[in-house]
């Protein structure tokens, strides 16, 4: 009965795969390994979501141990979505990965660079799968040990900077996250998700409980890079080595966003709020700056990296202001819109990952008229762009078009008004890489490069695709995405 | 029937070649730059008149292709053009604008076809942005600009007009409407905008005389027209239209009749004849719109010919104000001959297109029992034939003066231009064949006797009047007032007045003002700098804004 065991296998693949590359020690080895532990991941990861489709929620308990006592992995529809998304991004980082590591990173630490991709993706599909708050602590906690040794394995000096801010910053948001999860246990005397819900209704005094609350938004808004706790992000993104990048632009905010959902959802159950303010309305007005706020600092970067990292600030709260909006329809935007941007910036920041690997820079500058002789790997970054941007026929417009239906039918039409104004932001940073990649001279770093290897573009192009093909077919990403929201909000599909 | 063609649509294939046409190089990007509007144009015919090909897209019936007979005229229309257009730049060696140049006839062709409100919306925007990019890729960033704004506004209208009429009756084809909610008013303001209506009309003569010597000829012929379609299909006798028309028919005659750069007048008059068709939908009566409609085909046809000939103009000479021309008809005499053929077009002359649909037009207006425009329009017809076939001609090719040809046209110019005049001169002289192409206009009587000594009494009546006023009519150097002069001009002759009252009223007000406009200065200044620089923020600032995120979270709580 090996699909019984799926939910512990879907993590167990990732982690025995870091430890064998950990000790083969050698950089092809450590890729081959990585490589077939993220497909058998993904594999696992789409068996899941088949059979949560078939059989509805699925409960798993670690050694047999009941959920009082032991650990319960627990997938429904909303996690089955996540990790549907970081199996699939896992295997595509994986096959993009291998030339721009070799340019990129040490020889001799290359074989270490997989090992910690792959702890990184068991720490964020731990966090997806558990249903035991603490388990996820510590999740969180493989995962973030991991990032910051990612981003520290830079070429780029700076990276070691921006690794020690992170570290210090998401230690920060892990003990916020712990000092939430410990108030609960204090109230409840129980970390299981499901019994914490059945318990809080016994509870008279809430204090206890909204301060809990506080940690953990507080905590996990650093993870997933909430607007104004964002400002450990763009230096992560711009010097982490390029496949680094793609994988934690792809998901590693993608899953706290899903964390933050479910102790709001399914925990607090949507509309506890501090003295009568409902979160919703705090987390609305954050969405709202970040929209803005972050877009508008990507019109004034030169850095593509950091052009793209401050565009992710800019898209999560697009995918937060989902979560704020608490009605199904705005909710499936949301969990849309977070699927929809893990694989449009997955694209873009593969597309700048080939671009440094031929042209040996990311500066914006520098970049005049690379679309001449890397046609294929801009048309990808420039298909991302368009998603960002929302245009119709990319999926980014059926997400925001979700997004404004909710608004709408949340009574809040000038919300609307603001997600299409914030878009165009989006067209002046999308707008302004593309006419110097495309429209500008070749510069030196043009006429020297040439285009990117097929290894390279076909991952590459598989997001782009991707990008394109849900635009079109918007069917069954936003039937998962309704499924999930319906799940988070207990509504009756 | 519509299943053998699948999705496949002329705009489509011309959209596709545009995209990759930047793509590849030399003969083969010319060989794509000429066949794709042929293949089009082939399509516009091969699609079976029928419902077309619909698609169930987020819950919406959308018509991504509608064949129906309207789409025919306006799809052959667009598809002479661009073959046309083509033909006549291909030696233009920026490819930019090749490229652009399909992006946007292939719009214009979407727009044609489309069948709901939803698909017209994205073909509008790849219009304008087709548009946009043929502007600049002539280098005229600031007019590029300035025509991006107003065609952001145009759509920007459009699309809250198209919102609110879905979320109002739910119904997303394309159906006719009066404007009677304020959905349907910003629709139909966001078209009237492309169309060139007042008051925002100037940015055709604005921005068009920017382009290229072959961009030109493109934007001639596709926004304003496909505006008109887009009138047809969704305001067909909204009563506005025919004095919003009759307004544009008298602004463009006016201008075009001051206007010294030969560019800016052909501009003018495209909003004069523009203003004739919609004046037509506003009549509304099935003659009207199909006068509409046929006349948008003669006036594509010999627009894009007069845009030709002040093309090679412009070529030849590097010039194409009448100030500095004059004689061109001795060393042109294949352009000369075009831009009069042209211009009798225009001014209907017997045994031309325009003079079919030009008939068409008024039988309609005369049908409707609308008099007063019947009488209006005639008047401006026969003013038309004043500076298209007396003043142009007069002062750019046969007057005194003789400007120096550089260089000559090249012969592909010559054979689209030839191409044009035929297509011009046959249906003037057979008018049966149009008549097959909008079967509505058969009992207009047009290549009568009274009739043309009717509209010859007109044109001689206007030839006094230019012999006359000649003088008067000599082109000058400066520039003429236009509307755009009450957003360009009128802020700056204002503030003088404004100054003086804030010296008045406004001393210790003014003081606060730049007190606070300085501070505001500084702090925006720095704003940016910090979110700019954000990630070179020190990491206890990070801790502290989390800190105090928590902390008013929790304060709150505890109030």
């Amino acid at each position: 009965m090996i699909t019984h065991h799926l939910p512990v296998l879907l993590i167990l693949a990732p982690l025995l795969g870091a430890i064998l590359a950990a000790l083969s020690r050698n950089g092809f080895a450590a890729w081959l390994i990585a490589l077939v532990a993220s497909a058998l991941t993904a594999a696992i990861a789409v068996a899941l979501l088949w059979r949560v489709q078939a059989e509805g929620v699925i409960s798993y308990r670690l050694g047999g141990w009941a959920p009082e006592l032991g650990i319960e992995y627990r997938v429904d529809a909303v996690n089955a979505l996540i990790v549907l998304l970081v199996g699939v991004v896992a295997l595509v980082t994986m096959i993009f990965a291998r030339r721009s590591v070799l340019a990129e990173i040490i020889p001799e630490r290359v074989a270490w660079f997989y090992t910690m991709m792959l702890l990184c993706i068991a720490g964020l599909l731990g966090m997806a799968v558990t249903g035991d708050a603490f388990n996820a602590f510590v999740f969180l906690e493989i995962s973030s040990l991991s990032t910051y040794t990612l981003i520290a394995l830079g070429r780029d000096r700076r990276a070691l900077v921006a690794a020690y801010q992170y570290l210090i910053v998401g230690t920060i948001g892990a003990t916020f996250y712990v000092i939430g999860v410990g108030l609960i246990y204090l109230v409840t005397g129980t970390l299981n998700l499901g019994l914490i819900v059945e318990r809080l209704g016994a509870i008279e005094s809430s204090r206890a409980l909204i301060v809990a609350e506080a940690f953990i938004v507080a905590g996990i808004g650093l993870k997933l890079a909430l607007f104004p706790l964002h400002a450990w992000l763009p230096n992560a993104y711009a010097y982490a080595p390029s496949s680094a990048s793609v994988l934690l632009a792809s998901t590693a905010t993608k899953v706290a966003v899903y964390l933050l959902a479910r102790f709001l959802f399914t925990v607090f159950g949507g509309d506890v709020g501090p003295g009568g303010i409902p979160i919703g309305a705090i987390l609305i007005v954050l969405s709202v700056a970040a929209m803005f706020l972050a877009s508008a600092a990507a019109v004034f970067q030169n850095d593509v990296k950091r052009i793209l990292a401050f565009s992710s600030v800019g898209q999560i709260g697009y995918i937060t202001l989902g979560l704020a909006l608490v009605n199904p329809t705005g909710l499936t935007g949301g969990l849309l819109h977070l699927f929809n941007h893990a694989l449009m910036k997955g694209a873009a920041f593969m597309a700048i990952g080939a671009i440094v690997l031929r042209a040996g820079t990311a500066k914006l500058d520098e970049l005049s008229g690379i679309g001449r002789v890397m046609p294929w790997t801009v048309a990808a970054l420039t298909v991302a762009g368009l998603g960002l941007i929302g245009v119709p026929g990319t999926s980014g417009f059926v997400s925001k078009y979700y997004l404004i239906l909710g608004a709408l039918e949340a009574g809040h039409g000038w919300l609307a008004i603001l997600i299409v104004a914030s878009s165009f932001i989006a067209v002046l940073y999308v707008g302004r890489f593309v006419e110097v990649m495309w429209f500008r001279e070749p510069a030196q770093a043009a006429r020297e490069s040439r285009e990117a290897p097929l290894e390279m573009l076909l991952p590459m192009w598989v997001l782009a695709g991707a990008t394109i093909w849900f635009g079109l077919d918007a069917e069954g990403p936003a039937a998962l995405a309704r499924a999930a929201a319906n799940a988070l909000l207990k509504v009756a599909p | 029937m519509t299943e053998t063609f699948g999705p496949l649509s002329p705009a489509l294939i011309l959209i596709l070649a545009g995209l990759i046409l930047p793509l590849v190089k030399g003969p083969l990007r010319n060989a794509l730059f000429l066949l794709a509007p042929v293949a089009a144009l082939a399509l516009v015919w091969a699609l079976p008149l029928g419902p077309g090909l619909a698609v169930d897209w987020l819950g919406l019936n959308l018509v991504l292709i509608a064949p129906d007979n309207m789409a025919r005229i306006f799809g052959t229309a667009f598809g002479i053009a661009a073959i046309a257009g083509a033909l006549f730049g291909v030696t233009q060696p920026s490819a930019t604008e090749k490229a652009a140049a399909l992006l946007y006839a292939g719009a214009a062709q979407g727009i044609a076809f489309a069948g709901d409100l939803v698909t017209l919306f994205v073909f509008w925007e790849i219009l304008a942005i087709g548009s946009t990019l043929v502007i600049w890729s002539n280098g005229h960033a600031r007019a590029g600009l300035r025509y991006a704004l107003i065609h952001v506004l145009g759509g920007v209208l459009l699309f809250a007009g198209i919102s609110a009429e879905i979320s109002g009756s739910g119904n997303v084809a394309l159906h006719a409407m009066r404007a009677d909610t304020i959905g349907r008013w910003l629709m139909l303001a966001g078209i009237l905008v492309n169309a060139g209506a007042l008051p925002l009309s100037a940015w055709v003569a604005d921005a068009y005389p920017k382009a290229s010597w072959s961009g030109a000829v493109f934007l001639s012929a596709f926004t304003t027209k496909a505006a008109v379609l887009v009138l047809i299909r969704l305001f067909p006798g909204e009563p506005a239209l025919t004095w919003i028309g009759l307004a544009m028919a008298i602004y463009g005659l006016t201008y075009a009749l001051l206007e010294n750069d030969i560019r800016k007048l052909l501009s003018y008059s495209i909003v004069g004849q523009v203003g004739f068709m919609v004046v037509a939908v506003g009549i509304g009566s099935p003659l009207a719109l199909a006068a509409a409609a046929l006349h948008a085909l003669a006036h594509i046809l010999y627009k894009s010919l007069l845009m030709m000939a002040a093309g090679s103009i412009l070529r030849a000479t590097g010039e194409t104000r009448l100030t500095a021309l004059g004689g061109l008809a001795r060393s042109m005499p294949f352009t000369a001959v075009a831009m009069l053929i042209g211009g009798f077009s225009l001014a209907a002359l017997p045994l031309t297109a325009g003079f079919v649909s030009k008939s068409a037009i008024l039988a309609a207006l005369a049908e409707g029992q609308a008099g007063f425009y019947w009488f209006a329009l005639t008047a401006v017809s026969a003013g038309s034939f004043l500076y298209i076939g007396l003043r142009l001609p007069w002062f750019a090719l046969f007057g005194p003066g003789s400007a120096k040809v550089m260089a000559g046209s090249a012969p592909s110019m010559l054979a689209a231009m030839g191409l044009l005049c035929v297509l011009l001169v046959v249906p003037g002289c057979f008018p049966g064949l149009l008549e097959r192409l909008v079967p509505e206009i058969a009992g207009v009587p047009i290549l009568t006797a009274d009739h043309i000594l009717f509209q010859l009494q007109m044109l001689v009546a206007a030839s006094c009047i230019f012999a006359l006023l000649l003088p008067l009519l000599r082109p000058s150097a400066g520039s003429t007032l236009d509307f755009d002069w009450l957003w360009r001009e009128l802020p700056r002759l204002a503030a003088p007045h404004w100054r003086r009252a804030w010296a008045l009223f406004g001393k210790p007000v003014v003081g606060i003002w730049a007190e606070t406009r300085g501070r505001w200065a500084s702090f925006s200044q720095r704003s940016i700098l910090l979110l700019g620089a954000a990630g070179n923020w020190r990491t206890g600032k990070i801790a502290i804004w989390a800190t105090a995120l928590l902390a008013i979270y929790v304060l709150i709580a505890a109030l």
